[in-house]
C-alpha cells in the first residue's frame, strides 16, 4: 500500500499512459454503443411511425406465388414461411453442389497453373484470369442467355436417346428410383460402402503396425460389391427401376431434370470460384519449402506420393483460412441467381417482400439467414483448419 | 506487483467513471432540472408536476383548423429542390422507356412532367428514378420518391401496405403472349405449360390463381427485370409469356419478328394501373389526382396542348374554371396550394388524356398501336370518367 501511494505522488493520474488509455477505451466504446443505441432506436421509431412493424405474423398467410424448383412439397396455396424455407433450400444446394465443383475444378486448375508443361500451365493462367476479372453477374448473364437458352428447343433435344436429353428448358437424365423391395436393397448398399471403408481403414492398419500385406484394397472392393448384390437378390432382382424421361406435351417428364436457370447458376457459380480457388491451392502449395519436395525425391516417392504425402498435408495449412472465405463467398454470390430465374433465398425473399409489402422485416429475415449459414459454415471449416494445422510444441 | 495494483486501481476508476456517465445520461433524459446527487426524491416529483400543469393549458386554449402532421410537407419539399421526384420504369416500350436521347418518356412518365409542370411550371423538372417491379412498394413506404408511375396495378392490399392510390390512368388486364406455331389458344391448350413471368408483380399472383382454377398445372419462370422476361421467351425457354395486355403488346413491338406471337384473347384479371404517392401527405395526394383529373377533362371538353390559350375565352364556365380563369381560388388550387393555371400549364405541357395516350398508342403513336378500349372517355364507351374540376 505505501508503495502505491508513493508511486501515485510520481506519477499524477491524468499523466499516467495506463490510466488515459483504460479511459480512452471506455470512452470510445461508450461513444459506439450510444452510437449504435441512437441507429437502433431510431430504426424501431421510424419503422412504427411509417406502420411498418417488425413483426413476422405474415410468414404465416398464404404465399400465392409459385416456385419453379423446390426440394421439398411446395405449391402456392401455403405459407411465405414455407416459401422462404423453400428458397433457403434451394440456396444451400445450390452452394453446396458449387463448392463441391469449384473445389475440384479448383485443385485441378491451381496444379494445371503450376505445371512446368507451357501450355497447360497457361491455359490456366487464362482460365483464371478470365474468371477473376470479370464480374460474376456478367459471367452468368453470359452463361443463361448467351448458352443455356441457345440449347435447341425441346423437341430438337441433344439427346442419347432414352438416357439424357438436353434443351433450353434443361438436362433431362435418366434416374434410378427405388421400386418395391429397394429400401433393403438401399440399405445393404449403404451398409456395403461403410464395411468397405471399415475393412480398409482396419486392415491397412494391420499392414502399417505388423508390416504383413493384409490385400486391404482387393478385400474391401470385394466386400463393396457382394454386401450389395446380396441385397439385390434377396429384394427380388429388381429393387431399383430406371426412370427415363419421356415428351409429354411441352416437356420432358420423369427422370432427373436439372433446370436451365440452376445449370447455369452452378456452372457460372463453379467455375467463377474455382478461378480463386486454383489461386489459393497454387499459393498453399508454393508455401511448402522446396527442401520438404526435394528430400521426397531423394526418398526415392514418386510423384503422385510426393503430391499426397508431402506436399498437400502441408499446404493444407495455408489453403485452408483463405479457402474458407471462398466458400462462404460462392455461398452469398448465390443470390445472384435472382437475375438469372433460379429462386434461392434472395429471390424469394424478394417476391415475398412484393407480395406481403413487409420489406423490413424480410430483409432482416434474410440477412440473418446468410449470417447463419455463413457463421456455421466458418464454424465448421475452422474446426477442420486447427486439426491440420502444425502441432506446435 | 504494485503495477498490478495500479492496473486494478485504474480499472476501478474507470468503471466509476462509466457508472457516473450512465448516471449522468439517465438523470440528463428522465429529470429536466437536473436534481443533483442525492437530492429527497419527493421534493423533484413536485417541480416536475407543476411544469407539466402549465404548457397543458396554454395549448388548450387557441383551437385552430388541425392539419394532420405531414400536411404540405411533400409541396414543400418540391419546391425547394426544384424538381418532382417519379420512381418511373426505363425499359417498357410505350409506358416509360429512354428515347434515342437517353430521355425518360412514356404515358407513365408524361403524368410525372404534368404534375411538375402543374406545380412548379416547368415539365421537365422531374427527375426520373428507375426502379423495379419490387422496389415499388418500398420506395412508397420510405417515401425516397414524390410518386411512383410505373405501370402500377392498383389493389386494396397495395393501398394499405404501400401508399395512396390516386386516380386509374389505365384500364389494363392480364393476358398471355405466345408462338402462333405453338398451337395454343384458349387456357386449356396451356396445361403443363412453361410460363415466363416478372417477379414481384399482381400477374404471378393471377397466373398461380387462373391455373389452379382452372385445374391446369404450369412451370414460372421468373425474372427480376422486365426484358429478361421477354429476353428468355423470345429464345423459347418458354412457351408463354404473362404480363398486363399493354405491356405484352410494347414487347411483342420490340421484336424482331412480331408477326409470329399473339396476344391471347383471354383475360384473367383486372389490372387498373394507377400513380401512387406516399401516404402522410393529403395535400400532395389531392394535388396528383386533380392534376390526373384535369388531364382526363380537357379531353372531355375538348382542350388540346394547341388550344389552351383560346379556350380560357371560352363561353363554357367548366372550362374557363378548369383552366384558372374563372376567379378567387375556384378549382381550389388556393387550398393546394397551386397558382390557378396549374391545370392549364400542365394541359400545354403534356396536353390532355387523349393525346397522351395516341402520342405512344394511338394510330400514328411512337410505341406501338393499341386500340382505346376501356381507356376511352365514358361519353364514346370507356371508362374514362374523372371527377368535374371545379
Amino acid at each position: 500500500m505505501v508503495g502505491d501511494e508513493t508511486m501515485r505522488r510520481k506519477i499524477p493520474l491524468w499523466r499516467d499512459e495506463r490510466v488515459l488509455k483504460g479511459v480512452a477505451q471506455v470512452i470510445s466504446s461508450l461513444v459506439i454503443l450510444g452510437a449504435l443505441y441512437w441507429l437502433i432506436d431510431n430504426f424501431i421509431a421510424i419503422t412504427q411511425q411509417r406502420g411498418m412493424p417488425l413483426t413476422y405474423g405474415f410468414l404465416d398467410e398464404a404465399a400465392g406465388f409459385p416456385i419453379k424448383e423446390s426440394f421439398i412439397p411446395y405449391d402456392s396455396t401455403m405459407t411465405f414461411g414455407r416459401a422462404v424455407l423453400v428458397g433457403l433450400i434451394n440456396t444451400l444446394v445450390v452452394s453446396a453442389a458449387g463448392i463441391v465443383f469449384a473445389t475440384v475444378l479448383g485443385f485441378v486448375v491451381g496444379l494445371m497453373r503450376l505445371s512446368t508443361n507451357w501450355l497447360i500451365s497457361h491455359i490456366a493462367l487464362a482460365f483464371i484470369e478470365f474468371h477473376r476479372n470479370i464480374p460474376l453477374l456478367v459471367l452468368l448473364f453470359l452463361w443463361y442467355f448467351g448458352v443455356f437458352t441457345k440449347l435447341p428447343a425441346v423437341k430438337d433435344s441433344i439427346a442419347i436417346p432414352g438416357f439424357i436429353y438436353i434443351n433450353q428448358r434443361g438436362f433431362y437424365l435418366t434416374w434410378p428410383h427405388l421400386a418395391e423391395g429397394g429400401v433393403l436393397f438401399a440399405a445393404t448398399l449403404v451398409a456395403g460402402i461403410i464395411l468397405a471403408v471399415l475393412a480398409w481403414s482396419v486392415l491397412r492398419h494391420i499392414r502399417e503396425v505388423r508390416g504383413k500385406e493384409t490385400y486391404f484394397g482387393q478385400i474391401s472392393l470385394a466386400v463393396l460389391v457382394l454386401v450389395p448384390l446380396i441385397g439385390w437378390f434377396v429384394s427380388g432382382g429388381k429393387p431399383v427401376l430406371l426412370d427415363a424421361p419421356v415428351l409429354k406435351g411441352f416437356n420432358f417428364q420423369g427422370g432427373l431434370r436439372l433446370t436451365t436457370e440452376f445449370t447455369a447458376l452452378l456452372i457460372g457459380l463453379a467455375m467463377y470460384t474455382s478461378a480463386f480457388i486454383a489461386e489459393v491451392i497454387r499459393s498453399g502449395i508454393q508455401a511448402v519449402r522446396k527442401g520438404q519436395i526435394e528430400a521426397a525425391r531423394a526418398v526415392g516417392l514418386r510423384y503422385s506420393q510426393i503430391l499426397s504425402l508431402i506436399i498437400v498435408p502441408q499446404a493444407l495449412r495455408v489453403i485452408i483460412p483463405p479457402l474458407i472465405s471462398q466458400y462462404l463467398n460462392l455461398t452469398k454470390n448465390s443470390s445472384l441467381a435472382l437475375v438469372i430465374g433460379y429462386q434461392e433465398l434472395f429471390a424469394i425473399g424478394k417476391v415475398t417482400i412484393n407480395q406481403a409489402g413487409r420489406a423490413v422485416p424480410v430483409f432482416i429475415l434474410i440477412m440473418a439467414t446468410y449470417l447463419a449459414i455463413s457463421l456455421l459454415t466458418s464454424v465448421v471449416l475452422n474446426i477442420y483448419n486447427k486439426r491440420v494445422q502444425f502441432i506446435e510444441r | 506487483m504494485s503495477r498490478k495494483l495500479l492496473f486494478v486501481f485504474s480499472l476501478l476508476i474507470a468503471i466509476s467513471m462509466l457508472a457516473t456517465a450512465c448516471g449522468a445520461k439517465q438523470t440528463a433524459t428522465t429529470a429536466p432540472t437536473g436534481g443533483e446527487g442525492p437530492a429527497p426524491v419527493q421534493t423533484v416529483e413536485v417541480v416536475r408536476t407543476v411544469i407539466v400543469t402549465v404548457p397543458v393549458e396554454s395549448t388548450a386554449l387557441p383551437p385552430e383548423v388541425i392539419k394532420p402532421a405531414g400536411y404540405g410537407e411533400t409541396l414543400a419539399a418540391v419546391k425547394a429542390n426544384g424538381k418532382v421526384v417519379c420512381g418511373v420504369h426505363t425499359s417498357l416500350l410505350g409506358f416509360g422507356y429512354l428515347d434515342e436521347n437517353g430521355k425518360n418518356v412514356g404515358f407513365d412518365i408524361d403524368f410525372c412532367r404534368a404534375v411538375a409542370a402543374a406545380v412548379l411550371g416547368d415539365p421537365e423538372a422531374i427527375e426520373a428514378v428507375s426502379i423495379t417491379a419490387a422496389d415499388r412498394g418500398p420506395v412508397l413506404q420510405t417515401g425516397e420518391v414524390n410518386m411512383v408511375t410505373r405501370n402500377m396495378t392498383w389493389t386494396s392490399k397495395r393501398d394499405a401496405e404501400w401508399g395512396n392510390f390516386t386516380w386509374i390512368t389505365f384500364y389494363d388486364g392480364q393476358g398471355f403472349l405466345v408462338r402462333k406455331d405453338s398451337g395454343i389458344a384458349s387456357m386449356q391448350d396451356m396445361d403443363g405449360a412453361t410460363v415466363c413471368v416478372t417477379t414481384g408483380t399482381t400477374t404471378e399472383k393471377n397466373l398461380a390463381t387462373s391455373f389452379a382454377d382452372a385445374g391446369l398445372t404450369y412451370e414460372a419462370v421468373t425474372f427480376e427485370d422486365t426484358p429478361s422476361v421477354y429476353g428468355a421467351y423470345v429464345e423459347g425457354r418458354c412457351d408463354v409469356a404473362t404480363s398486363d395486355k399493354s405491356q405484352l403488346a410494347a414487347a411483342r413491338a420490340g421484336f424482331v419478328t412480331p408477326d409470329d406471337h399473339v396476344i391471347l384473347p383471354v383475360t384473367i384479371s383486372k389490372e387498373p394501373l394507377t400513380p401512387a404517392v406516399p401516404t402522410g401527405d393529403d395535400q400532395w395526394f389531392d394535388i396528383v389526382k386533380t392534376v390526373i383529373w384535369g388531364l382526363i377533362n380537357a379531353e372531355e371538353y375538348g382542350i388540346t396542348s394547341a388550344n389552351v390559350e383560346e379556350m380560357k375565352a371560352s363561353e363554357n364556365s367548366d372550362i374557363r374554371s378548369l383552366l384558372g380563369v374563372e376567379g378567387e381560388s375556384d378549382w381550389g388550387y388556393t387550398a393546394l396550394g397551386l397558382s390557378p393555371d396549374a391545370l392549364a400549364n400542365a394541359i400545354t405541357a403534356v396536353g390532355n388524356y387523349g393525346e397522351i395516350y395516341d402520342r405512344y398508342f394511338g394510330a400514328d403513336g411512337i410505341a406501338f398501336q393499341l386500340d382505346r378500349g376501356l381507356n376511352n372517355l365514358w361519353t364514346n364507351g370507356g371508362l374514362m370518367y374523372a371527377p368535374p374540376i371545379k
